[in-house]
Order: structure tokens, then C-alpha cells, then sequence
């Protein structure tokens, strides 16, 4: 599903984020990224997602090589990646409907394949009752909980993590993880950056370390 | 044969039905984008309303010039089409030779109409007119001279002149006056009047232009949070910017919706002080408003303004704004 082969990336300001990474995670497989802060593990993701293009280096996300995505086939390209921020990114001047509608209106979805596949999201991630409210008036795992819903609502086959329990109590993350596991046991592709060590270790599944922008262990657990 | 055109009509079908689909949805959307815009125009009145009057007032004024404009040469062709020639003839003229001279012009192949006032109609018509009268009663004889008025044929300005020159040559006539000269000078003054209003409509124009990209340019900063988020689910740059082009349509539908307005207010203000006016001329003489036809050209003017100033601005700032 992704594959790295020899990928740098160094920003304009001389820092090299990452250097040389070579790593691949298979279909259907669920795998954290881990590190402390500047490791890289943000970077990487952004390399995934095209936010940013290697310094050197190939990408392959779900068959595609990335070098060779064309700007107007970048939003298509996208499609296919379900997104889950630390900050859940949620749009306040609509109500939690809305937000998981998001991916599907871009698609051009007609409004009855929308409500039925927005409240099949929202079910999945227990917040059914709450499609009218803002999300301004959720809990903060609640609203985490509606970014997996938009993330997973349009079924991609692959979806990344940016440290999503990083703003919640143990209780809460380890619900959130219970979630990212229901999806992979689907057949989801899953990548999570988390530098949640203590919570990641006991959920025995594959581990990428980055150090230094360097790709220091992949240990498959469990 | 038959086989294959069913087979081919089936193609087109089962080609067709995601299409209609997909435009189906399309209009939905673009329905939605729409009605989205205009309310959130709505949701903040102040600041929309001093948009649309800046865009309104902005375009009325070359607009109500063009109309004032477009007035004064109703006003100059019905003068035009009474372009007649008046024949002063000589005092020392004896009525036969009068007569005389009022055969041999009706004569004339380029005249229509010929009207004889004598002098002491015209001494009536002074007396009545004018103040003046007593003093030519206290005169010993009547100044005036007999007046022939000659209209001529329809035609255009060089034939006239070619006639005036002509009766001008008439035996008896003092003097043959066009009173054209004016009128072509009034003509002048309305061609160079005209460009002024254009030229400052094509100047204003491009400040609405400028006004709206403005705009719009703040409203694209004031959602640049969900524009990322946007990009990032995998919105086209199409999609992106939809919602800013409808906002430009908005404000200049509303503008031109307001200078047709406003230019109809001012006319309206116009209407009594013009006709007292014209009224001393003896004319019925109204002035013609914008018209329904005119007033949604106007609008839809003004809606390509907005279309124009949003894209500029969507082209220079939403590609800007890229997930970081």
C-alpha cells in the first residue's frame, strides 16, 4: 500500500527531515510511526499525503508514484487517503452531519448516498445521535471522534493518523486506537504517527521508530 | 442491421445514465454552493449592503449620464425633424410680388410645405407673445416683414443647405435662415458628452471589478482554515473556488440591482423640475426611464463584473493556500 525507497527530504533551511527511509506497509496492515518530536514522523505522513515531494528518493502510495501525480490529479489522488488530525480539523460553522458529508459532497455524491453512508460513519463511531449538533459542543474525544467518521466515510483504502490521542486522556485514546484496529480488521490500510509509547506498546502491532529523521527499528510485535 | 443498432442505442444508454447522474448531482451542488454564498452574504448585512452600495453607486453614475444623455437627443431629434427654413422676405415687397414668390417656392420639387405669415400676422402673433407689443403700436408702421416658412422634404442636412442656398437666391427674400447650426452643435456636445460617460463607465466598471476581487479576497482569508481541509479530503481547485465565484455573482447582481435603483430614484426626483421645463417649450416631452429590458441588462452586467473580479481574485489567492 505504501512503499518507500530511499526517500530524503531536506526543507530549503538546510534541515533534513528525513534521510534515506526505506520502509513498506503491506495491504490490509496496521502499523504505528513512532518517535519523539522533530523525528520526522509529521514529515512523512506529508510526503504520503503530497503535502510535500521528496528531496530524492520514490513514493508509491496504493500503485501510484507519487513524483508522477499531476497537480489537477492531486484532489483525486486524495480521495483515496482518509486523514485524521491531532487537532481534528472539524469546520465550526457546520453541524457534525455536515462535516462527515464534507468528503462526500467534493465527490459528487447525490444527497441520498450522502445522509445513508454520513449516518453509517456516524454510527460506527458511536456519535449517531449527535449528526444536528456543532461540534463545538462536543467533548474533545467526541469531536476526535467525528474527523475518524469524515476520515473513513468515504471508504479509502488507506487511512494515516497524525497523533490522534495526543490532546486526550489514556481512557479516551485507547477507544480511539479500538477504532483505527475495528477499520484495519476491515481490510483498511493503516498508518498512525503517535509518540504514545506506553499506550502503542500494549497494543502489540507493528512499530516504525524514526530517530533523527532516520528510520532506527520496525519491529512487528506481538 | 437491426441487431447492431440496438446494441448501439444500449451503449449510448448504459453510457448515458452515469452521466445524467453526475449532472444531476452537479446542479445539486451548484445550487447548493449558490443559495450557500447568497446567505452568507446575508448573515453579515452591514457588510454586504456598503459592498453592494459602493458597487451601485459606482455604476450609476455613468449610467443616469447615459440616460441623461440618451434624453437630451429625444429632445434634439424631435427639434431635427421641424428643421425648417424661415424666408425673411423684403419689406418694400408689393402683395403680387409676394404671391409671386410664394408660387415659384411651392413650386419647388424639395419642399413639402409652405406657410405664409403676412406682417400684420405677424404683428398679432408678436402683440400676443410678447410684452413688447405696445411699442409697436406706438410705431407708425409695422417693422415686421412677411415670413415665409418652408419645410422641406425630408432629407439629410447637405440638401438642406443646398435649399437654403437656393431660395436664399430667390428674388424678394432677404434673408432664407436654417436654423440647423444649433442643433448640429448640440449634436456635438451630446457624441463628446457620451464618450465622457462611457470612457468613466469603463473606469468604474474596473473599480468594481477591483472592489469585488477585494472582497472576495477577504472572504477566501476568512475561510483559509476550511480551504486545507478541503484540499486535503481532495476538493478541486474547482470546487474550491465555487463558492467565492458565487459570491462575486451575488455582490454584483446586487450592485447593478442597486444602481438601476438608484437611477430610477434619481429620475424619478427629475421627472417634475423637467417637465415644468419643457413645458415653457410647449412640449410633452417625458423622460424615458432605464426600461425593464435595460435594467436587467444592467444587472447582468454587473453579474459578469462579480464573475470577473472573483476569478481574478480566486486566481491569485486560493492557489496560494495550500495544506502545510
Amino acid at each position: 500500500m505504501i512503499q518507500f525507497d530511499d526517500v530524503s527530504k531536506r526543507y530549503p533551511s538546510g534541515q533534513e527531515a528525513l534521510s534515506h527511509i526505506d520502509f513498506e506497509l503491506g495491504r490490509g496492515e496496521l502499523a504505528f510511526l513512532t518517535g519523539h518530536s522533530g523525528a520526522g514522523k509529521s514529515t512523512l505522513l506529508k510526503l504520503i499525503m503530497l503535502m510535500e515531494l521528496p528531496s530524492s528518493g520514490q513514493v508509491i502510495v496504493n500503485g501510484h508514484n507519487l513524483a508522477k501525480v499531476a497537480r489537477k490529479a492531486l484532489p483525486f489522488y486524495r480521495r483515496n487517503i482518509g486523514l485524521v488530525f491531532q487537532d481534528h480539523q472539524l469546520l465550526f460553522d457546520r453541524t457534525v452531519y455536515d462535516n462527515v458529508a464534507l468528503p462526500l459532497q467534493i465527490a459528487g455524491l447525490d444527497s441520498r448516498d450522502i445522509a445513508r453512508r454520513v449516518r453509517a460513519a456516524l454510527d460506527k463511531v458511536g456519535l449517531l445521535s449527535k449528526e444536528h449538533q456543532n461540534p463545538v459542543a462536543l467533548s474533545s474525544g467526541e469531536q476526535q471522534r467525528v474527523g475518524i467518521a469524515r476520515a473513513v466515510v468515504n471508504k479509502p483504502p488507506l487511512l494515516l493518523a497524525d497523533e490522534p490521542t495526543g490532546n486526550l486522556d489514556p481512557e479516551l485514546a485507547a477507544e480511539i486506537m479500538n477504532l483505527f484496529e475495528q477499520f484495519n480488521s476491515v481490510g483498511v490500510s493503516v498508518l498512525i504517527a503517535s509518540h504514545d509509547l506506553s499506550l502503542i506498546t500494549r497494543l502489540k502491532h507493528r512499530m516504525l521508530v524514526l530517530e533523527h529523521g532516520r528510520m532506527r527499528a520496525d519491529a512487528r510485535q506481538g | 442491421m437491426a441487431r447492431s443498432t440496438k446494441s448501439r442505442s444500449e451503449n449510448r444508454k448504459a453510457a448515458r445514465t452515469p452521466d445524467t447522474g453526475s449532472f444531476r448531482t452537479g446542479f445539486e451542488q451548484h445550487q447548493w454552493v449558490a443559495v450557500d454564498s447568497l446567505f452568507r452574504l446575508l448573515a453579515e448585512p452591514v457588510g454586504s449592503a456598503l459592498t453592494w452600495a459602493v458597487i451601485g453607486i459606482a455604476l450609476a453614475l455613468p449610467l443616469s449620464l447615459l440616460l441623461l444623455l440618451q434624453n437630451l437627443q429625444q429632445v434634439d431629434r424631435g427639434l431635427d425633424q421641424s428643421g425648417s427654413i424661415s424666408l425673411f422676405m423684403e419689406q418694400a415687397l408689393t402683395s403680387e410680388q409676394l404671391q409671386e414668390a410664394l408660387r415659384t417656392v411651392q413650386g419647388d420639387a424639395d419642399i413639402a410645405e409652405v406657410q405664409l405669415i403676412t406682417p400684420d400676422e405677424a404683428l398679432q402673433e408678436f402683440q400676443a407673445a410678447s410684452e413688447l407689443g405696445e411699442v409697436l403700436e406706438g410705431l407708425d408702421e409695422n417693422p415686421l416683414p412677411a415670413v415665409i416658412v418652408v419645410t422641406p422634404v425630408p432629407s439629410s442636412n447637405r440638401d438642406l443647405e443646398g435649399l437654403q442656398a437656393r431660395l436664399q437666391a430667390l428674388a424678394g427674400v432677404e434673408l432664407a435662415q436654417l436654423d440647423l447650426q444649433w442643433v448640429q452643435r448640440l449634436n456635438a456636445i451630446i457624441a463628446v458628452a457620451t464618450r465622457v460617460a462611457l470612457l468613466l463607465g469603463v473606469m468604474l466598471g474596473l473599480g468594481v471589478i477591483l472592489v469585488i476581487g477585494n472582497t472576495v479576497r477577504l472572504a477566501i482569508e476568512n475561510r483559509r482554515a476550511e480551504i486545507v481541509v478541503v484540499k486535503l479530503v481532495g476538493g478541486t481547485d474547482a470546487y474550491v473556488s465555487r463558492p467565492f465565484i458565487y459570491t462575486g455573482l451575488w455582490y454584483g447582481i446586487g450592485g447593478g440591482l442597486i444602481a438601476v435603483l438608484l437611477v430610477t430614484l434619481a429620475l424619478f426626483l427629475l421627472q417634475g423640475p423637467v417637465s415644468a421645463l419643457m413645458q415653457t417649450y410647449n412640449s410633452e416631452f417625458r423622460l424615458a426611464g432605464l426600461g425593464i429590458s435595460n435594467s436587467f441588462a444592467v444587472i447582468a452586467v454587473a453579474a459578469v463584473l462579480g464573475l470577473l473580479g472573483a476569478r481574478i481574485s480566486v486566481l491569485r489567492h486560493l492557489r496560494a493556500i495550500e495544506p502545510r
